[in-house]
């Protein structure tokens, strides 16, 4: 990787968060009406005093650029504000339920990106006419189940089959680790599917891509073995693709997350701005997709720089 | 010969499922909004094929209006995506410089959304009902058809039939639209298949947690949420609903990927710029 391409990649990060920022600062004055109006009247009685007070309080007696400027410098430093009704900082808000979140995505990115490898690389072995349309079936049928059927699905076959099995709700590792993985394991399967079936197609069909090169010849001729051709030589092209689109897949699983989330009562960002939306409370919402938003931008910029490692062509 | 079995299976399967949504009202169904009482979560049966729900209403004629909403819904908003999307892309190819940089910059901050969250971000600002909805998936997917027709676009501006146009004085207009667009044909039908698959599911997605189609109207998402709430007592709204979502879903699918492979040797050699 060099110097010059990874500052072209850093520049590329600042302007997307920039552009992202002014999107998400602006949602609140996009709203049709008057955003302090609707929000008030959500919830209390509407007096003048009251619309000044708020107001100030969001800051929108100020000029654009200064209200910018207060919101995104506060939000740099972890400060969004207090959430309107609770009077708890945003930020608190969003530290509670941030864990669960992060937990079930990535408990799901490792699922299936973790098992979608041996998967793709077995069914790499099965080829000719039966095969090609099972494989292609089997993996369009897993990217399009809706994850919240499965997720209700499940529920119902494991309440028949295990009745008194726990599987709603959220309980902190940290208080009873086995309590809180029993209560993952649903999620976290209807959850990967999709991402475990489209990625295992794609392991597959790199695989027999990457078997059918010059260098794979090459490598059998000085001897090497079946097992080391195909882990060592044919996966490592194979994870090119593979990584691409383990990253860009993070973000089904972010927004996949908010309705599984909805599905096993679990506490975290999904209800949060679920909630806070139902509520009118628009600098929590503001704060959430702002944070989740960021986290995806980040992950993927991780992702385009172990794609320049993997593969030193990218950089020239 | 097989691909060909392969796509017509997909053509059959998505048509049966338009025909049946589009000719709902001449096919004999019940009334969706029709509630009766005495019939409420009764289980399959001879007069509620696939049995009733909470407020007895057939839950076979919900899931065929079901299909009308989220057709109608996801249609309009991947048209509307893909008007607005592929002429962004097709115009900063052609143009390049500027235009190019600016819009495609801004194309990149609204991909550089989690899908779903862009989608309730909308939602938010404009209010919970279906056409916000449709209005959300559109604003999602136009930076994706940006992108998905600039790079094709590309190769297809330096071709030299696009050269001979603008040399012997064609507009610009006429050569997007009688040189450039034409050649996108395969490009847009596979995409539009896939894209339209996958709005189906974001759209019940919406619908799910409330942010799309409201009661009454007949959706598959909604139905979903609703059945949740007697899963255990009556468990077939959700169940059909689900499976409903599904194959409307996986039937788009696969002919968006029978399509690409039917129109492979095109595709391939446009697709490899792309990356």
């Amino acid at each position: 990787m060099t110097p010059k391409f990874l500052l072209g990649r850093l520049i590329d990060l600042a302007f997307v968060m920039f552009g992202v920022s002014i999107l998400v600062f602006l949602m609140i004055r996009l709203i049709p009406g008057d955003a302090v109006m609707i929000m008030l009247g959500a919830n209390t009685e509407i007096t003048p005093d009251r619309v000044a007070e708020l107001e100030h309080r969001l800051g929108l007696d100020l000029p654009m650029p200064v209200q910018y400027a207060h919101w995104i410098g506060g939000a740099l430093r972890g400060d969004f504000g207090t959430s309107i009704w609770t009077g708890r900082p945003v930020t608190e808000e969003i530290a509670s339920a941030i864990g669960p979140t992060f937990e079930l995505t990535f408990l799901a990115v490792l699922v299936g990106a973790g098992l979608s490898i041996p998967i793709g690389a077995f069914m790499a072995q099965a080829r000719g006419r039966g095969a090609e349309v099972a494989v292609r079936v089997g993996a369009i049928a897993g990217l399009t189940i809706p994850s919240f059927w499965l997720g209700i699905v499940s529920i119902l076959f494991v309440s028949k089959l295990m009745p008194g099995v726990s599987m709603l709700g959220y309980v902190p590792f940290s208080e009873d680790p086995l309590g809180n993985l029993q209560r993952m394991v649903l999620p976290v399967f209807a959850l990967c599917l999709p991402m475990l079936a489209n990625l295992s197609r794609l392991v597959r069909s790199a695989m027999l891509d990457a078997l059918g090169q010059d260098y794979i010849r090459t490598a059998k001729a000085k001897g090497a073995g079946r097992r080391r051709v195909v882990y060592r030589h044919a996966l490592r092209n194979a994870l090119i693709p593979f990584v691409t689109s383990v990253g860009v897949s993070v973000g089904y699983l972010l927004g996949g997350a908010i309705v599984v989330e909805q599905v096993f009562a679990i506490p975290g960002l999904g209800r949060l701005v679920l909630g806070a939306i139902s509520e009118r409370n628009y600098p929590l919402v503001q704060a959430t997709i702002l944070t989740v938003t960021f986290a995806f931008v980040l992950v993927n910029f991780i992702v385009d720089l172990l794609y320049a490692t993997i593969d030193p062509r990218v950089t020239r | 010969m097989r691909r060909n079995r392969l796509l017509s299976f997909a053509i059959g399967l998505v048509a049966l499922q338009v025909l049946v949504a589009l000719l709902a009202p001449w096919l004999g169904f019940q009334d969706p909004f029709r509630q009766v009482m005495v019939q409420r979560i009764k289980p399959p049966n001879a007069l509620n094929l696939l049995g009733t729900d909470q407020l007895g209403r057939d839950v076979l004629a919900r899931i065929v209006y079901g299909y009308r909403t989220s057709l109608m819904t996801c249609t309009a908003s991947v048209a509307l995506a893909l008007v607005l999307g592929g002429s962004i892309g097709m115009i900063a190819a052609y143009t390049r410089g500027w235009f190019d940089r600016i819009v495609m910059r801004l194309m990149d901050v609204l991909f550089a959304f989690p899908i779903l969250l862009l989608a309730i971000g909308v939602i938010a600002i404009i209010g919970p009902n279906l056409w916000s909805a449709a209005l959300a998936i559109a604003v999602v997917y136009t930076p994706i058809f940006a992108r998905l027709l600039r790079g094709p676009a590309l190769v297809i501006c330096e071709s030299e039939y696009v050269l001979g146009a603008k040399a012997v004085g064609a507009s610009d207009a006429r050569i997007i639209l009688t040189h450039i667009l034409p050649n996108l044909v395969s490009v847009i039908l596979v995409q539009t298949s896939l894209l339209l698959s996958a709005a189906i599911l974001v759209e019940a997605s919406l619908s799910f947690l409330g942010l799309g189609a409201q009661p009454p109207v007949p959706s598959l998402g909604l139905m979903l949420s609703e059945g949740r709430n007697f899963l255990l007592l009556a468990p077939w709204p959700a169940i059909f609903s689900g499976l409903a979502i599904l194959f409307l879903s996986f039937g788009f699918n696969l002919l968006g990927d029978a399509l690409r492979d039917t129109l492979d040797p095109r595709m391939r050699s446009v697709a490899g710029v792309r990356a």
